[in-house]
């Protein structure tokens, strides 16, 4: 059995788009190993695609919030059993609570509805690109483009006023920031609950053409629970495409070859969506699964109520499945990456994402094929503070 | 080659959908999958096969 130094999870990179390289030494000798959780609790670590994929298909392995132990460390966060998950907030939930939560919305998202939504997301990123050339260079383009497109892509589809964005975005990023408190995490959450869960009064009162309306007209969920499944929708909506846009960005335009070899055959872009995936695997702390019975898996045996913590982006550089995993190419077989999870809990939106980020960069480097960064490489702020990996800003000229 | 689908199991993610159209579609109430091709032609054994590793809910089954 290998004892791995961590007391935590690795988050620190020495390099900007590159998982921390311990997560790759250790992948090479041990893909699933022992990982002291910084509550005390002894966990695993799984950095292997094989075994990730495993874990994470395996039902044997929850994803109860109440069972699991944080890979990380939040200052302030009390010890012991956490809470359950909140009434619909599903993603913290197994079958049958999650199955029934999730039903309801695996319908709005199936391929050929996301598809319908193209030209309205075309509409959208064409209407952002016009205002950020209309306000001239140089542009941030976090500001002006990957955080805005995305942000009014959920709210139209679930009914939030966009107008109220400001409230909503900022709290996301202080319940995602590292550095925040246990306390403020909660109360940014307790301020997002409050917000959805007004808006699901009124629209129970009075319903729009919107999927919150959706569910209400169900009649099987309660306003907490409709509230609570729209706040996962448009925190995980907005967010994780909007840092994909940015950080995306910055990596093509350091590579002008993946540009032109994109400008020349679009029929890449499917597959370049991909290959960002894999490559930049945003969700910097990967998940968690929690045994509910000792399960073999690796050649070690986990015990119940151990918690393993999956690096998915070290699972996503794992050279067993993928051939030169540290090299970013558009052309490479990409498919089967993990940077929108697996098993039953994988991503709901994700093909909204693939569309709004194939739309997004094919119309940002057709519109501006002289985009540049206004500032050094090396001057671009990174999300290492946050648990959602990107850009703060993206500085461009064009 | 045969395939054969279990809606139960599936959560669906449309990862069948989105690597063969053709073979897998989605229902429209509550997404899960529904079979279009229970026996794919020699072209299409390698999508198939591919859909039954991507689908990440273990609904997808290729009977060889």
């Amino acid at each position: 059995m290998t004892e791995t130094m961590f007391s935590e999870l690795p988050s620190a990179r020495s390099t900007p788009f590159d998982p921390p390289a311990e997560l790759g030494l250790l992948r090479g000798t041990a893909p699933i190993s022992r990982m002291k959780f910084p509550d005390g609790h002894l966990g695993w670590l799984v950095t292997g695609y094989d075994l990730a994929r495993e874990v994470h298909a395996d039902r044997r392995f929850s994803s109860r919030s109440e069972l699991h132990h944080s890979p990380r460390l939040v200052a302030g966060q009390p010890m012991g059993q956490r809470p359950p998950a909140k009434p619909g907030m599903f993603i913290g939930m197994d079958a049958p609570d999650h199955t029934r939560y999730r039903k309801l919305l695996t319908g709005q998202f199936t391929v050929r509805r996301m598809n319908l939504l193209t030209p309205r997301i075309e509409r959208i990123v064409a209407d952002h690109l016009a205002a950020m050339r209309a306000a001239g260079s140089p542009a941030d383009l976090v500001a002006d483009f990957a955080l805005p497109v995305p942000s009014l892509v959920i709210c139209e589809l679930l009914g939030v006023p966009y107008e109220q964005r400001e409230s909503f975005q900022a709290d996301t990023a202080r319940a995602l920031r590292l550095d925040s408190s246990f306390e403020e995490i909660m109360a940014a959450f307790e301020r997002l609950e409050a917000f959805v869960l007004r808006l699901a009064q009124s629209k129970h009162a009075t319903p729009g053409d919107d999927m919150l309306s959706g569910l209400i007209a169900t009649g099987e969920l309660t306003d907490e629970e409709v509230a609570n499944m729209g706040l996962l929708l448009l925190i995980a909506g907005h967010e994780t495409t909007a840092n994909m846009l940015g950080i995306g960005t910055l990596l093509l335009l350091q590579r002008p070859d993946q540009v032109a070899a994109l400008s020349a055959d679009p029929s890449l872009a499917d597959n370049a969506v991909e290959e960002m995936m894999r490559y930049l695997t945003i969700i910097q702390f990967g998940t968690i699964r929690t045994a509910l019975e000792d399960v073999e898996i690796g050649g070690q045996v986990i015990r119940a109520g151990e918690s393993v913590s999956i690096s998915v982006a070290a699972a996503n550089r794992d050279p067993a499945r993928f051939e030169r995993p540290d090299e970013f190419d558009i052309r490479r077989p990409a498919s089967g990456h993990l940077g929108f999870g697996h098993g039953v809990h994988q991503c709901l939106g994700q093909q909204l994402a693939r569309i709004e980020m194939r739309v997004g960069y094919t119309a940002l480097f057709r519109e501006f094929p002289n985009l540049r960064l206004a500032v050094p490489a090396a001057e671009v702020r990174m999300r290492d503070d946050m648990a959602i990996y990107g850009v703060h800003e993206l500085p461009v000229e064009f | 080659m045969k395939i054969e689908v279990d809606p139960d199991l599936c959560a669906g993610s449309g990862m069948c959908v989105l690597t063969d159209p053709t073979m897998f579609d989605q229902d429209e109430e509550d997404g899960t999958v529904i079979l279009l091709q229970p026996t794919p032609g020699a072209e299409q054994e390698k999508k198939a096969r591919d859909a039954a590793h991507l689908c990440p809910a273990g609904a997808i089954r290729v009977v060889e």
